[in-house]
């Protein structure tokens, strides 16, 4: 029964909603599933919390390594909890001047919205920001010309990147831009690798997946491949 | 065929748009340049998911025809909503000029200071935007005419062109009513002299209604190409199950799996498990919860522990069963530890930086990165090869492919990632889903030879049936 609900279940929905593609009638069916969906992650959401604070406050009572970043993980998620469901510093909404927790949550102005703007959106900014120094390593780490293959992956990256900066239009502009060899300019030919080459490359890899997408799928609604309820058969 | 424009239009079109558009269209038929297009006709297109009106016209005799331009009437709704607009911006308008007025009386002419004249002209415009508020209509214009926008254009097409396609319509507004259009359509020409000129609007269409027809068979190629690919893959599921044996490369990805545990055990540290960071609506964590699988149940025979940080609750729920089962295959129930599979956050970049420091403080020996990831895929993989620990990712998010592969040491790419359940499963009908999405790809590769052999030789000899063919297939088949 734990296995046999769920899979009616998927192939139910799973070949309505390709009906629904060809059908225009179903089409707001499957968007009632993407709804469905999104109800179902939200209580889903309490799971997680309680995993949350599980496993931090266990660290803490354990005294962990690391305990420190946990006592800092429970802090914030209490902070902004309870500034969201309480609506600090929320200012009245004007269509309901008379119902003081009418204002939104994240107006500008909250508490909430402090912290998203000058403490959350910083460190995600920060996140992003060291991937700079990740794509040097691995760059440095990629392009070592220890074989043939090697080497034409780091003649390519060479013209791609002195292609894309000011210093590659300016190694070869003594080259007439509307001469028999104007392709060879470095622009040009960087271009030319990413249109052709890397397009090509990029496109096949596309309908491979594609192609895996559409298998997998049909394997899922077939109920050949039942991993996603926890282990094969 | 001439049709008087007040003929059946009338009858049909809600009176205020009519009369708008009687309006307009008189109006500028009265300095027509060049005679209009006749016989302007908007029909439904057949067979399809609603949305789509054809129009067709016929060209009028014209020396030095340049095209046609295509246009339709705003419908009840657009004009309300340009109506609405009208009225916000006029009292936009109007609270900015009671502000400045304001506050320049007060600075220049009472002397206040400007922090208090700002405060103080704030209170009046806002008193004066209240004000204007009250009356219903003010700024809005009476007709949707007033500012001359009651007819959108569509499209210019070239002098050959007598008919267009028109999309994006609606088929019923909110309420479920259905939305109806009228077209016209203008002739463009140049004159003796060389000038462009208009002509006026022509008679307008009857209107039409964009509606869904039961089945939508304008997808019908994408149907025809899910049905061949989908018998290919039960054809070889079949064949499968009848025994005859499958031959599948192997994956080294897949491969290592062993290597990567057996390490990890070797070295009595734990190992990593990534799943991605979408939730269970996506493929490919679906497919990385069957790689879990796999992992978990060697892991288990190695008695090696695994640790699976997730960014989604569901992914954590399914995750914690899928290691559960694996322990339980393994014989080694009583080794699941639960707590092992836990959830961190949705946010990408708050889960990015969880799992990099736990790579730092625990460095694992083995990490699995298996799903779909974006701009945090190169973060992980780096600091996980800071680290040394053997790296096996896989995911079909192709941008990411690049990063995956400077960094780890095996990289399921796209396809393998899927062939991942099939692959690790050894089941004959799994195995035999894959023979079949091979024939997919002989099916791709024989209409990809075709279609391109026939636009080479089409763009070589300029024949316009063979370009009429691939633009067929670029707007049929590949949009479908």
């Amino acid at each position: 029964m734990k296995r046999t609900v769920p899979l009616i279940i998927t192939a139910t929905v799973g070949l309505l909603l390709i009906v629904a593609n060809f059908v225009p009638a179903l089409s707001e069916l499957s968007e009632d599933g993407t709804t469905f969906f999104s109800i179902i992650a939200a209580i889903a959401f309490v799971l997680g919390g309680g995993s949350l604070l599980k496993v931090h406050l266990k660290k803490l009572s354990d005294r962990d390594r690391g305990w420190a970043y946990s006592l800092i993980v429970l802090g914030s998620f209490f902070v902004t909890l309870v500034v969201g469901l309480f609506k600090i510093g929320a200012p009245p909404n004007p269509a309901y001047p008379d119902k003081p927790w009418a204002g939104g949550y994240n107006e500008p102005g909250t508490f909430f919205n402090w912290i998203y703007e000058y403490l959350f959106y910083p460190l995600t900014a920060t996140m992003f920001a060291m991937l700079a120094f990740y794509i040097a390593s691995a760059a440095f780490r990629a392009f070592r010309a220890k074989n043939f293959e090697a080497i034409l992956l780091l003649g390519t990256a060479f013209i791609i990147l002195l292609g894309q900066t000011a210093a590659g239009p300016a190694l070869t502009n003594w080259i007439p831009p509307d001469g028999p060899f104007a392709g060879l300019r470095l622009e040009e030919l960087s271009a030319y690798v990413m249109d052709v080459f890397n397009t090509a490359g990029s496109r096949a890899i596309v309908i491979g997946i594609a192609l895996g997408i559409a298998s997998t799928s049909l394997k899922i609604l077939m109920g050949l491949d039942r991993s996603y309820l926890g282990g094969g058969n | 065929m001439s049709r008087d424009f007040k003929d059946p239009i009338r009858s049909r079109l809600r009176p205020g748009l009519l009369a708008a558009f009687a309006v307009l269209v008189g109006g500028m038929a009265a300095v027509a340049a060049p005679p209009p297009p006749t016989d302007v006709e908007a029909t439904d297109r057949p067979w399809d998911g609603g949305g789509v009106v054809e129009v067709t016209w016929s060209a009028p005799d014209v020396e030095g025809l340049e095209g046609f331009q295509v246009w339709r009437a705003m419908t009840a709704g657009e004009t309300l909503a340009a109506r609405s607009k009208a009225r916000l911006d006029a009292l936009a308008e109007l609270k900015q000029t009671a502000y400045d007025n304001e506050y320049r009386r007060l600075v220049d002419v009472e002397g206040v200071a400007p922090e208090d004249a700002r405060m103080a002209a704030d209170k009046v415009a806002n008193l004066a935007l209240g004000q204007a508020s009250l009356q219903k209509d003010f700024g809005a214009p009476a007709t949707a005419t007033d500012d001359g926008s009651s007819l959108i254009l569509i499209d210019t097409v070239g002098p050959e062109t007598t008919s267009k396609m028109v999309p994006k319509l609606l088929s019923a507004d909110k309420d479920g009513n259905p939305v109806e259009y009228a077209f016209v359509v203008r002739t463009i020409a140049k004159d003796a002299g060389g000038d462009i000129e208009y002509s006026g609007y022509s008679t307008p269409s009857e209107v039409v209604v964009a509606k869904a027809q039961f089945l939508n068979l304008t997808r019908a190629p994408l149907l025809i190409i899910l049905l061949m690919l989908c018998g290919a893959v039960l054809y070889f599921i079949l064949k499968a199950r009848r025994g005859v044996a499958l031959k599948i490369r192997t994956i080294a990805g897949l491969a290592a799996v062993d290597e990567a545990v057996g390490r990890a055990t070797e070295m009595g540290r734990p190992m990593l498990y990534i799943n991605g960071i979408q939730d269970m609506d996506e493929i490919q964590t679906v497919a990385g919860i069957t790689v879990l699988g796999r992992v978990a149940k060697t892991a288990a025979e190695y008695d090696a522990p695994i640790e699976v940080p997730t960014s989604r609750s569901l992914v954590m729920s399914a995750a914690r069963e899928t290691v559960e089962a694996s322990y339980l295959t393994a014989g080694r129930s009583d080794a699941f530890n639960p707590d092992l599979i836990y959830y961190v956050t949705d946010e990408q970049f708050g889960f990015t930086a969880y799992v990099s420091g736990l790579i730092v403080r625990d460095r694992p020996a083995a990490c699995f990165y298996m799903g779909s990831f974006f701009a945090e895929s190169l973060i992980l993989a780096e600091t996980g090869n800071s680290v040394g620990a053997i790296q096996i990712a896989g995911t079909a998010n192709p941008s990411q492919l690049p990063f995956f592969v400077a960094a780890c040491d095996y990289t399921l790419i796209g396809e393998e990632f899927f062939a991942a359940s099939a692959y690790l499963s050894g089941q004959p009908e799994q195995l035999g889903s894959l023979k079949g999405q091979d024939m997919g790809k002989v099916l791709v590769g024989v209409v990809l030879l075709v279609t391109v052999t026939v636009a080479t030789i089409g763009a070589v000899t300029g024949s316009e049936s063979l370009m009429d063919a691939v633009a067929w297939f670029k707007s049929t088949v590949l949009s479908g």
